[in-house]
């Protein structure tokens, strides 16, 4: 690389000299072609190839030679019951953590932005769940919190008189949307008081002055402006959360309820089942659902991108 | 308004303010409590952590010295942590080494179509681990890589640089633009406008960005336990060798979370103001 920027660094030492502009464009272009070409390298190559599997029956465990079916995985897709489960669990894993983590955020920035004693104290102890492993979640909430004997919750279910529960086994989903709720609620919470305090303040006070209320101050000035950052945090948190694996891995090992596409895909394939074929059509379309969802998202988002037009 | 209805307003708001104060310490302890737990459970023996749970116990060190004693075969406390701590410092600067370069040529000097080449690396983002694990994995052991610490560099630096792209193009948009054509006439290049002005004003920012690759790194499961989940492996596949099938294990389990997350949690508490700036300077301009 350090041969490939000579030419520019030269160059540019010299500003009166007139730009060629195509050795311009490349000037602008090289310092960028490093990060661009390993990502389309880590991203695409493995696409492609997933793409031509899924096209084939390739079964390893019986090994079995590799034969060309078409789109033949695609057609039976929706014969597959387990695959419209895996769907329907993706969606609940994904609308409802982020929703759900979005208002509790939201919430927690509004309590966080004022000053009281301790708040810089709260905060911390407010964004701790996001900086934990995921595996440690999952498992900390399963063993200590939703434990069918032991847990935390069934001893306040005891205590309160009702009958202990065995959270994680008899409401999967719901356990495992509660964990990433409580993981993702920071992360919305950050986001939420990022936009919080880059209000304009002078706004916030002219319209004091006019006597507004704080409510009407809320909802005329605040929730517009904290607009684009919610859109933020949906797009960012529908991206992480389409794709929890760790917490399902540790906490039910897959299963009804709880098993969503990627951990099917990692079922059907090396975990267990062997049919790269199949599965690779599997994690296909939830590639496409991705894409789908990414580019409605960021359409609406488009605001996020506008910033200012350079050259 | 006269001066007594004024009056009572900032008395009613000063009661507000308190009354909000309390319930934001209420939600914050609440919302802590299974953090709080966790640690508590670590210093208990297995019987006092797998019973009602209890406030006071008799502490101790033992699961602590449970956890990081090595058994043979097993991956030990030291291995993981050695591991990982080479597997997230090397992919981190890496990532620092790729993204500061491609936001210089997409935000300060911006190429043509910077617009749409944003959007490629973001895109990378919304394509599922899961759906290039399986030709991942096959690349990996055809080059004799799984088992590696190589492997889970190389796909670390492919999870974050997408992310680290993003948010320092934002950093490097808000640097006065002044600034660095006054570099250009002084006679600055690229390097000196990097190390006078760019990386300086930037600073927070990229520490921000660095904190994040961090944390994505070292929570990082998914790669981890497909790739390498062997004698090789990371902090997180280390965790989980804690749980036993045969009898309790939440105190030592609990031991082994909470030296698994105190890195990354104290850097994060540490930093907890300067990631909320980089998220409003980076995320939304």
């Amino acid at each position: 690389m350090s041969t490939a920027t000579r030419p520019r660094i030269t160059r540019s030492t010299r500003p009166t000299v007139p730009r060629i502009p195509l050795s311009e464009s490349w000037r602008r272009r090289l310092p960028l072609l490093p990060a661009l070409l390993i990502m389309i390298v880590l991203t695409q190559v493995p696409f492609v190839m997933s793409v031509y599997y899924s096209l084939t029956d390739w079964r390893v465990v019986p090994p079995e030679p590799r034969n060309w079916v078409g789109l033949q995985n695609y057609t039976r897709l929706f014969d597959n019951e387990f695959f419209k489960d895996a769907a329907v669990t993706t969606i609940q894993l994904t609308v409802f953590p982020v929703l759900g983590a979005l208002v509790l955020g939201a919430g927690f920035a509004l309590l966080l932005d004022r000053r009281f004693f301790g708040q810089g104290l709260v905060r911390t102890l407010l964004i701790t769940p996001f900086l934990l492993m995921p595996v440690v979640v999952g498992l900390i909430w399963k063993n200590q919190m939703f434990h069918g004997l032991y847990g935390v919750l069934n001893w306040g279910i005891d205590t309160l008189g009702g009958t202990p529960v065995d959270f994680v086994s008899r409401y999967p989903t719901i356990s495992i949307i509660v964990v990433l709720i409580w993981q993702w609620t920071p992360f919305m919470m950050l986001i939420m008081l990022a936009g919080l305090q880059s209000q304009p303040s002078d706004v916030l006070e002219a319209a004091k002055v006019d006597g507004a209320t704080p409510f009407a101050i809320f909802r005329q000035l605040t929730l517009s402006h904290l607009r684009p950052y919610m859109e933020l945090g949906i797009l960012l948190g529908t991206i992480y959360l389409i794709q929890v694996y760790d917490q399902i891995a540790v906490m039910t090992g897959g299963g009804p309820g709880s098993t969503n596409l990627p951990y099917f895909v990692f079922q059907r394939s090396i975990g267990g089942g062997w049919e790269f074929g199949q599965a690779s059509s599997f994690s296909i379309v939830v590639v496409i659902a991705s894409i789908v969802i990414a580019t409605v998202a960021l359409r609406v988002l488009s605001g996020l991108l506008k910033g200012e037009e350079i050259a | 308004m006269s001066r007594a209805d004024a009056q009572t307003t900032v008395g009613e708001r000063r009661w507000v303010n308190r009354a909000l104060g309390v319930a934001a310490w209420i939600t914050g302890l609440v919302f802590f409590f299974p953090v709080f737990w966790m640690v508590l459970n670590s210093f208990k023996s297995e019987q006092d952590a797998n019973t009602s749970p209890k406030l006071f116990f008799h502490p101790t060190l033992e699961r602590y010295h449970d956890v990081t004693k090595s058994a043979a075969g097993l991956l030990s406390f030291g291995d993981a942590f050695a591991n990982s701590a080479v597997i997230v410092l090397l992919s981190t600067v890496i990532v620092l080494a790729l993204a500061i370069p491609a936001a210089y040529a997409l935000a300060v000097r911006p190429v043509k179509k910077w617009r749409d080449i944003l959007f490629f690396f973001i895109s990378t983002k919304f394509l599922p681990v899961v759906a290039s694990i399986l030709p991942i994995w096959i690349l990996a052991k055809n080059l004799d890589l799984l088992n590696s610490r190589q492997v889970l560099i190389i796909l670390y630096v492919g999870i974050n640089l997408p992310l680290a792209v993003w948010m320092l193009r934002s950093f490097f948009q808000e640097i006065p633009r002044e600034l660095i054509e006054a570099a250009e006439i002084d006679g600055a290049n690229l390097k000196g406008q990097m190390t006078s002005i760019i990386l300086p004003i930037a600073a927070p920012g990229i520490a921000a960005t660095a904190l994040l690759c961090v944390i994505f790194a070292w929570n990082e499961f998914f790669y981890a336990v497909q790739l390498n989940p062997v004698k090789g492996s990371t902090v997180p596949i280390w965790v989980t060798t804690n749980i036993s099938t045969r009898g309790d294990f939440l105190a030592k389990l609990s031991a082994a979370s909470v030296l698994a997350c105190i890195p990354v949690v104290l850097a994060g508490w540490i930093a907890q103001k300067r990631m909320i700036r980089g998220l409003a300077m980076g995320a939304i301009k």
